[in-house]
């Protein structure tokens, strides 16, 4: 027996390694992700005053702040009986969407996209944003980094920096648009509709017509069968600020629509001891460790989550490109590398949003918030962040400080699956007789593909 | 010739501060073109071992950031020391032991109890927590033990410069970079940003005089022109150095501090008891009471996690003194 380690797992957000075991004629015994980090927000936030909670849990993700400060200051909404005005929710939603794209294309050019737009076996050295700048040339790397910015700026605008962004009060937000600085939204979410058009030709031409991916998307390595969650809007379509959460079976078929409030009737969460990371599960079905099987709770959040625990896309332009996606894929689709493309198909549909949004002249007019009400103790909140479902909630005293606190963090619930994805890949390559570095990196191929963000998943 | 070799990392981190020098955007070209990164986990798949086979030294500039929270930060943190010539803590959780340095209100062992045991995690009745090595499946697996304590980078190595801010803003992050390129550092120890305070970057109007009483930012309506501080509400500008053009009250919400404390000041929480007493002060024409101050930051019920938000590891308290 002996032991491969590839540690750090690179280009993703966090701190993890893969541990891989192999048998005397070096086959896969068993493969670990191990998550070493743990920052411990649920116990240090406990204590602090409520209204903090927003700016100290952006800080449990540089890459995905915004989630967790707008999750955050729903929790506080409900929990100071203070909904949020009609413009207060609007301004959040902005700045949910200038986030969501950022995140999509940060993911898709820099961290795990590098593999498809330059396949997996280019040079170490080469397989990152420095390599695309190199092969597809500075003019798109420079409209690639304009648009990244685009979305930095939304956030910005609304909450005085693009990371870590200072705007949610309970009941509302602190500064509204002004209308010239709205005018600037609806262009910016023009461009980005152009752009992610732009990113699924290259999508499509690149990746999709290339020999690796074409063969990887559909092979067993890659492919995995699991329950899915999202949120979901009242026809079924993906939601990303608000709505019910829906979780579906390999087949599609609902299993469960649930308001967030509800989430501890529905998921459980397993502890291992090689991993600061826990294990989310249906909690109906249980926790029967790393299995890929219809008796066990594994389910997946993101973009394919979204896309599998859904039915259609809620705008006209992504809903084509879903249409096309479950022409070929079909729907649910469990093959791990399609999170590319319902990642791709998010920006489109999310710019859209975006832009219909920045029609309405809400965001320039009205209340920015509402007054708090009696605490009432607990709160609940959650948002579709890039990674998944995100779920905060805290128990506020009279006082207004903090005295629980439970977060369930989208790379969490993906935990399982993205561990069960990691085993599958290697056992792959090491039947292929492939152990040398480079070749491992098809391994790592598998986690990037979920856009994990260990940092978040441990918190 | 080859160019200089430099490295970015993450130790106890949330990944903001790597994303801030993704933020550079086309600037980071020049980055490219001057310099070799050799070490950046978020974008380029280097491993540890690669930085292991360097030559000590051979790393021209470290960008640390981070927290030390686990022994596996610790040991990182000690590798690139050993690899670079100049190491810098990059953001405030390597400069101050930053938000996750809350972590030193309590004890690892009450930390890991909250976190696997007392969170409602309905899969964990036998109570299992992480071991630092555990038997699975016939393996031998280890894990990084949490440290008894969360510390800034200076405490367990040597540190050259200091980039502050959580993460540190646009500008200072390309002066810093501009002053490394040319060669035109200043003396060992220096924090690469302004000699202001937040309040002088903050353009609220300042009367100078308490004008409202101790509120929460939720309270009673604000008015956002003037001085936050001044209507009550507990703001860390006149403690904390600028740099960041005052960004959380540009956009109506009070400074936490993030830049860490402002030039010949220690620490954050003692230079704000200051900053309110010379305020009562100048209104009275006299010395304020201890009564007067304590009325001014009556709605602080959490004094300690307000003015140490993001630098307690490096404050005068640095931690709770406990059982262990």
């Amino acid at each position: 027996m002996s032991e491969i380690e590839i540690n750090p797992i690179t280009r993703l957000e966090g701190h993890g390694n893969i541990k891989i075991f192999t048998e005397d004629d070096g086959t896969l015994k068993q493969a670990y992700l191990q998550i070493p980090e743990l920052r411990a927000f649920e116990k240090f936030c406990v204590g602090r005053q409520a209204e903090y909670m927003p700016q100290l849990t952006s800080r449990i993700c540089g890459v995905c702040p915004v989630p967790h400060h707008l999750a955050s200051i729903k929790t506080l909404d409900m929990a100071y009986n203070a909904p949020p005005t009609e413009r207060a929710t609007a301004l959040r939603r902005i700045m949910h969407y200038g986030y969501m794209i950022e995140d999509h294309l940060l993911h898709f050019y820099y961290l795990g996209g590098p593999d498809l737009l330059l396949g997996p076996d280019t040079p170490v050295g080469k397989r990152n944003i420095i390599g695309i700048i190199e092969t597809y040339g500075k003019e798109i790397a420079s409209t690639i980094m304009e648009h990244r910015k685009y979305g930095q700026e939304m956030v910005r605008m609304l909450g005085g920096k693009a990371i870590h962004p200072a705007f949610g009060i309970p009941g509302g937000v602190s500064k509204g648009l002004t209308e010239e600085e709205r005018d600037e939204v609806r262009s910016m979410a023009e461009s980005c509709i152009e752009f992610a058009q732009t990113t699924l030709s290259i999508f499509h031409d690149k990746v999709m017509g290339s020999d690796f991916f074409a063969d990887a998307l559909k092979s067993s390595e890659y492919e995995l069968e699991t329950y899915n969650l999202g949120t979901v809007n009242k026809d079924n379509q993906p939601e990303y600020y608000d709505g019910d959460l829906r979780l579906t079976d390999t087949t599609g078929t609902q299993l469960a629509n649930f308001v967030p409030f509800d989430y501890l009737d529905y998921i459980g969460e397993a502890v291992e001891e090689y991993s600061y990371m826990k294990f989310p599960f249906y909690r109906k079905l249980g926790w029967k460790g790393l299995v890929e099987s219809p008796e066990n709770g594994v389910y997946r959040v993101g973009p394919l989550g979204r896309y599998n625990a859904s039915t259609s896309y809620s705008t006209p332009l992504a809903n084509e490109e879903g249409k096309l996606l479950e022409k070929t894929l079909g729907r649910p689709c469990n093959m791990t590398l399609a999170y590319h493309w319902t990642r791709l198909t998010e920006v489109l549909n999310v710019s859209e949003m975006l832009r219909d949004l920045a029609d309405s002249d809400i965001l320039v007019e009205g209340e920015l918030r509402n007054p708090v009400g009696e605490i009432q103790g607990r709160g609940v909140g959650s948002v579709e962040a890039a990674r998944g479902t995100l779920i905060h909630d805290y128990v506020v005293d009279d006082e207004g400080l903090i005295k629980d606190v439970n977060l369930i963090v989208p790379t969490t619930h993906n935990a399982a699956a993205i561990s069960l994805s990691i085993a599958k890949a290697a056992r792959a390559e090491l039947a292929s007789g492939n152990t040398n570095v480079d070749q491992m990196n098809r391994v790592e191929v598998a986690l990037r593909a979920y856009d994990p963000c260990f940092g978040c998943a441990t918190h | 010739m080859s160019k200089p070799k430099i490295a970015f990392y993450w130790a106890g981190s949330c990944g903001g501060c790597e994303v801030a020098v993704v933020d550079l955007g086309e600037k980071i070209y020049d980055v490219v073109d001057a310099f070799d990164i050799v070490f950046w986990p978020v974008a380029i798949d280097t491993k540890y071992d690669d930085i292991r086979n360097l030559e000590d030294g051979e790393i021209e500039v470290c960008f640390f950031n981070g927290c030390i929270r686990n022994e596996e930060n610790e040991e990182i943190a000690r590798l690139l020391r050993q690899k670079s010539k100049v190491m810098i803590a990059f953001g405030s959780c390597s400069h101050l032991g930053g938000i996750p340095g809350l972590g030193n209100l309590s004890s690892r062992d009450e930390t890991l109890d909250y976190v696997y045991r007392k969170t409602p995690v309905f899969g964990n009745e036998d109570g299992t927590m992480p071991c630092t090595t555990c038997v699975k499946d016939g393996n031998t697996i280890d894990l990084p033990a949490l440290r008894t304590e969360v510390s800034a980078l200076d405490d367990v190595v040597d540190v050259d410069y200091y980039i502050p801010g959580c993460p540190p803003p646009l500008p200072v992050i390309e002066g810093a970079v501009a002053a490394l390129m040319s060669g035109e550092l200043p003396r060992k120890g220096a924090v690469l940003s302004t000699e202001k305070t937040v309040c002088d970057e903050c353009d609220k109007e300042k009367r100078k005089k308490m004008v409202g009483k101790a509120r929460r930012i939720y309270d009673d309506d604000v008015d956002t022109s003037l001085c936050l501080l001044e209507q009550g509400i507990p703001c860390m500008g006149p403690a904390t150095r600028g740099g960041c053009k005052a960004a959380c009250p540009s956009a109506n919400m009070p400074c936490t501090g993030c830049m860490g404390p402002p030039p010949a000041s220690q620490e954050q929480g003692s230079r704000m008891v200051t900053a309110i007493t010379s305020l009562i002060a100048v209104e009275n024409e006299r010395e304020a009471t201890a009564e007067e101050v304590a009325e001014a930051l009556a709605s602080l019920r959490d004094p300690v996690g307000f003015f140490y938000m993001y630098s307690l590891p490096t404050s005068f308290l640095k931690r709770r003194y406990n059982d262990e």
